[in-house]
């Protein structure tokens, strides 16, 4: 079973670190000479304080070709007036066939045509209305315009308010709980940036993945679930009512697990199962209520088959909520029972809830905005059942070399080899289901979200698999090579998966779209500033994880990543300002606007009282 | 078989029905075994009730996000304690009460060091709680949270109060003294008490697995050097309170640097320092018995003293290993004695 690593490897791998990521120099030197000759340019102190004087550098740049602008300009006026001056004492020296000469000069440069010397007097027909409904107030095209939501009757009202408060909330979250991570990002550079208890890292942090999953992920997915199952069901939603409820019983639970985590009540440091059991009971109601409720619809569907959507959807709400009844029984959790169920819990309620259920939005929204049916549904099916069979194995990959039975780590190694089955097939289909209509991508503001999910959906899971090994985990387990993985998936997959959603159905509801540039701007930061936030932790991960192997002082790992940390807050930082857009979008979308169309408003003018008008028009 | 899939009992069912079995088996049915098959070491003791009202914050505080509590068996957690983890290491570990689940606190990141056998390694009560007044007070580089809010700001000391010497860079106008509260005391008393059980005589330790390369084949057999990195070494065992300069921490930890007791011709004092620990200068914290408790080697004990007799200025003679076993092997008779 020794396994050595060679010592060569370890330089190579060195070696390719120093040329590829020569963007960070000093970082990679650190780990072999000692301590503080590492280039200045790597503490982020002098990077912070290197981007703090360009800000009023390039400032006073622009002030100062301002004002030498208006000097230059000030200048010429002068020299302008001076020369009109001049001009007229020349003029004053002129007789009068001259002056007769020039006007008659003024007149001939003056002439132009009148434009009615071919079509006469007379106004032309149009009865097509082609030359009086000439648009002659186009936007300039900065961007390319994309194809706007096709509006579908037979959206009930109430159901699409319902809809949007779960988007609504889910939105809230995202920027609240983000907002905590980007927080919590920061300290990893700035440690001293507050001392106070309720704002501590080990109190945030399960805040800030308690937000997102919960709350954004959740009532995100729970939203566009609740436009999916009857839709595809092709019947109303069994219960209104009930939908309320558990969007209230869910951004409680949320609410009172924020409040309880920064107070300091930890239901036992577990992730993702901080929140006490009365609080996460909440969440729990919220599920049952909404499982019944998606159940009671598929019952009544009037399709034969039961779409592939539903079959992952509803799945996802029972598998949720057996995840969360196992997580908190208290019968099997002394001891190791507690690592044990720990590791299923939090394996299953990344694989099993949100990516179940986001797999299934796919089935639905992905064919619907390229309007072609899905490539196979065969091979739908075939990733639903390997995904159960497969992934319910691989909880305990998180403690791969602990306590617990070596013969539970093989299986569960064994399991995330197996996830190939599952993510090849869910990748393929999906980009089957493209063929022959990528050049729909270019003009679509929704189809780059699902893109950016499905390779994610493939690179980020077989990573997980990777990361799995026994060989790989002894490298990468307990660095931040995990949390790299981690956000690459929760939110390269689910989160650009979800906005995909949203941004193809929101539309639909409310018949207003977002503006497409700042779609644009979301995209584009979340996208790029996920990359700069997790490369930096891969790159950085790997190498601490050699550090450890070599046997280098702890210590020399924590200064070794600062570097890298600072980029993950920069990137983080992007990715932020992106949900800030996102929820501009949202409110672009949900927000009635008042715009005023001249005719309408004319019209209405003259059928109100203070017109007299109204009999004229009347006879 | 479509038709079959078409009776949404039928379907939901089945699915349901797979993943409860597989759950059963790979989580209920592992976690009943492990619960029920485990016992607790003899050696080991049970948390006193300051430790356990330290645990309480530990969990509260959510240290478990950057420091783990187990020593894999790979050979590269060697660093964190003297055997891999077993089960019955965390046997112990109960429900907490009616609202929190047990706290078994593995962990899955290592932002910060293992603490599964710090007890062992730090348990100097002074460091640990000048580390959680403010880290970068005795770690320079350290991110770790600082922890002010579990001190307060007394004129006067009174009977019982716990001073921390906190160096003036840290006090951040803090004029009174800072004395710890209840609670560090608390949650130091479970640091301390994290310590590895001593295993049944008739048990061998499970393997530290991927050894490393010894470094010694790449020597040409000198006999002297054996390749072991004394700044390393002093790096992991000693710094934290002396410093990477050597100077120490004044009111704290000694310095090193310009030491007698380092400097001295004769290591026998600074050996039995070394191993035993030191308690005899009113002025600074007590020292622990790093050597003991680490289980530090011959070998191991020269390369850090020879680090420290030719650093920061100090130059005396370098101690061989033989002589350092030598002398270890007489402290520990007259232990014995």
């Amino acid at each position: 079973m020794d396994y050595i690593l060679p010592k060569n490897r370890s330089k190579l791998f060195n070696v390719i670190f120093l040329t590829t990521f020569s963007l960070l120099p000093a970082a990679a030197f650190a780990q072999s000479e000692s301590t503080g000759d590492s280039g200045l340019f790597s503490l982020p102190g002098i990077l912070i304080t290197i981007t703090l004087l360009i800000v009023p550098v390039v400032a006073a740049i622009f002030l100062l070709v301002v004002k030498a602008n208006a000097l230059f300009k000030n200048i010429q006026n002068r020299k302008d007036s001076e020369e009109a001056t001049r001009f007229a004492a020349y003029l004053k020296t002129l007789n009068v066939e001259q002056l007769e000469a020039l006007q008659n000069d003024r007149l001939h440069q003056d002439y132009h045509l009148n434009n009615q010397e071919l079509s006469g007097p007379f106004s032309p027909e149009d009865s097509k209305g082609l030359l009086s409904s000439v648009n002659e107030r186009a936007n300039i095209r900065f961007i390319e315009a994309k194809r706007k939501a096709i509006v579908r009757p037979g959206i009930d009202p109430a159901l699409s308010r319902l809809i949007l408060w779960f988007l609504g909330t889910a939105t809230f979250w995202l920027v609240f709980g983000t907002s905590v991570g980007e927080y919590v990002g920061i300290k990893f550079v700035a440690p001293d940036v507050d001392q106070v208890s309720w704002l501590s890292f080990g109190r945030l942090r399960p805040v800030h993945t308690n937000a997102v999953f919960w709350g954004w992920s959740s009532l995100a997915m729970l939203g566009l679930g609740y436009y999916v199952v009857p839709r595809v069901s092709n019947i109303q939603i069994h219960s209104l009512k009930s939908g309320w409820w558990s969007l209230i019983l869910i951004n409680a639970s949320v609410v009172l697990g924020t409040i309880a985590l920064m107070a300091g009540i930890n239901n036992g440091g577990g992730e993702y199962r901080e929140y006490i059991w009365p609080i996460q009971l909440l969440f729990g109601i919220g599920l049952v209520i909404t499982l019944v409720n998606y159940l009671r619809t598929v019952a009544r569907r009037k399709t034969t088959e039961i779409y592939v959507s539903n079959w992952y959807i509803v799945a996802a709400v029972m598998f949720a909520i057996v995840i969360s009844i196992v997580a908190y029984v208290p019968n099997f959790q002394n001891g190791l029972g507690e690592t044990i169920i720990q590791g299923y819990y939090m394996h299953q309620g990344v694989g099993m809830w949100f990516m179940l259920f986001t797999l299934g939005l796919v089935y639905y929204y992905l064919p619907q905005q390229l309007n072609k049916p899905i490539y196979s549904y065969s091979l739908g099916i075939l990733a639903f059942w390997s995904q159960i069979f497969f992934y319910t194995l691989i909880g305990t990959h998180h403690f791969v070399f602990s306590a617990i039975p070596w013969s539970l780590q093989t299986v569960a190694i064994v399991g995330s080899a197996g996830m190939v089955i599952p993510v090849v097939s869910g990748t393929t289909n999906f980009i089957m289901t493209f063929r022959g209509a990528w050049h729909k991508v270019a003009g679509s503001y929704t189809l780059p979200f699902f893109i950016v999910g499905i390779i994610f959906y493939f690179t980020g899971s077989l990573q997980g698999t990777a990361e799995a090994f026994r060989s790989t985990n002894l490298m990468w387990h307990f660095t931040d090579f995990t949390v790299a993985h981690s956000h690459l998936t929760m939110y390269g997959i689910i989160a650009f998966f979800l906005w995909g959603g949203i941004y193809a159905i929101v539309p639909r509801l409310t018949r207003q779209e977002p503006p497409q540039i700042t779609v644009g701007i979301h995209f584009w930061m979340a996208f790029i500033g996920m990359m700069f936030y997790t490369i930096p932790l891969m790159w950085g991960g790997t190498m601490r994880g050699l550090m450890w192997m070599e046997g280098l002082p702890f210590i020399e790992s924590v200064t070794m990543m600062a570097p890298y940390w600072l980029w993950r807050a920069i990137g983080g930082s992007l990715m932020w300002v992106s949900h800030l857009v996102f929820a501009y979008n949202m409110y672009r979308m949900i927000n009635p606007r008042k715009t005023v169309n001249i005719n309408d408003e004319a019209i209405k003018k003259l059928h109100s009282k203070d017109y007299e008008l109204v009999d004229i028009l009347d006879k | 078989m479509m038709d079959f899939f078409n009776d949404y009992r039928k379907l939901y069912l089945t699915a349901l029905g797979l993943f409860v079995l597989l759950t059963i088996l790979v989580a209920i049915m592992p976690a009943i075994s492990n619960q029920n098959n485990n016992s607790p070491l003899p050696s080991e003791e049970p948390l006193s009730a300051a430790a356990l009202e330290g645990k309480a914050l530990y969990v509260a505080n959510g240290c478990v996000a950057c420091h783990t509590q187990q020593v894999r068996n790979l050979d590269m957690d060697k660093v964190w304690g003297k055997r891999p983890s077993i089960a019955a290491d965390y046997a112990d570990e109960q429900r907490t009460d009616l609202w929190r689940n047990t706290a078994t606190l593995m962990g899955t990141e290592r932002t910060g060091p293992d603490l599964a056998d710090v007890g062992n390694r730090q348990p100097s009560a002074e460091w640990n709680l000048l580390h959680l007044y403010q880290p970068r007070a005795v770690v320079a580089e350290s991110i770790m949270p600082a922890y002010p809010w579990l001190f307060e700001e007394k004129a006067e000391l009174e009977e019982g109060d716990v001073e921390v010497p906190v160096p003036d860079a840290f006090r951040k106008g803090v004029k009174g003294r800072i004395v710890a509260t209840k609670d560090a005391l608390n949650l130091v008393a479970y640091l301390q008490s994290l310590k590895q059980a001593e295993l049944p005589g008739s048990m061998a330790p499970p393997e530290f697995l991927y050894k490393r390369e010894e470094k010694a084949t790449a020597t040409t057999g000198s006999g002297e050097d054996l390749g072991l990195d004394g700044a390393a070494l002093y790096a992991a065992n000693c710094q934290s309170c002396h410093q990477a300069s050597g100077e120490g921490l004044k009111g704290a930890f000694p310095p090193l640097k310009g030491s007698q007791i380092v400097l001295d011709d004769n290591p026998e004092v600074l050996i039995d320092v070394v191993m035993n620990g030191y308690d005899a200068r009113p002025e600074f914290a007590s020292m622990p018995a790093i050597g003991t408790n680490m289980k530090l080697s011959a070998a191991e004990v020269a390369a850090i003293i020879n680090h420290e007799r030719s650093s920061w200025g100090n130059s005396a003679r370098k101690v061989p290993e033989e002589e350092v076993q030598k002398i270890m092997d007489l402290l520990k008779q007259s232990a014995q004695k």
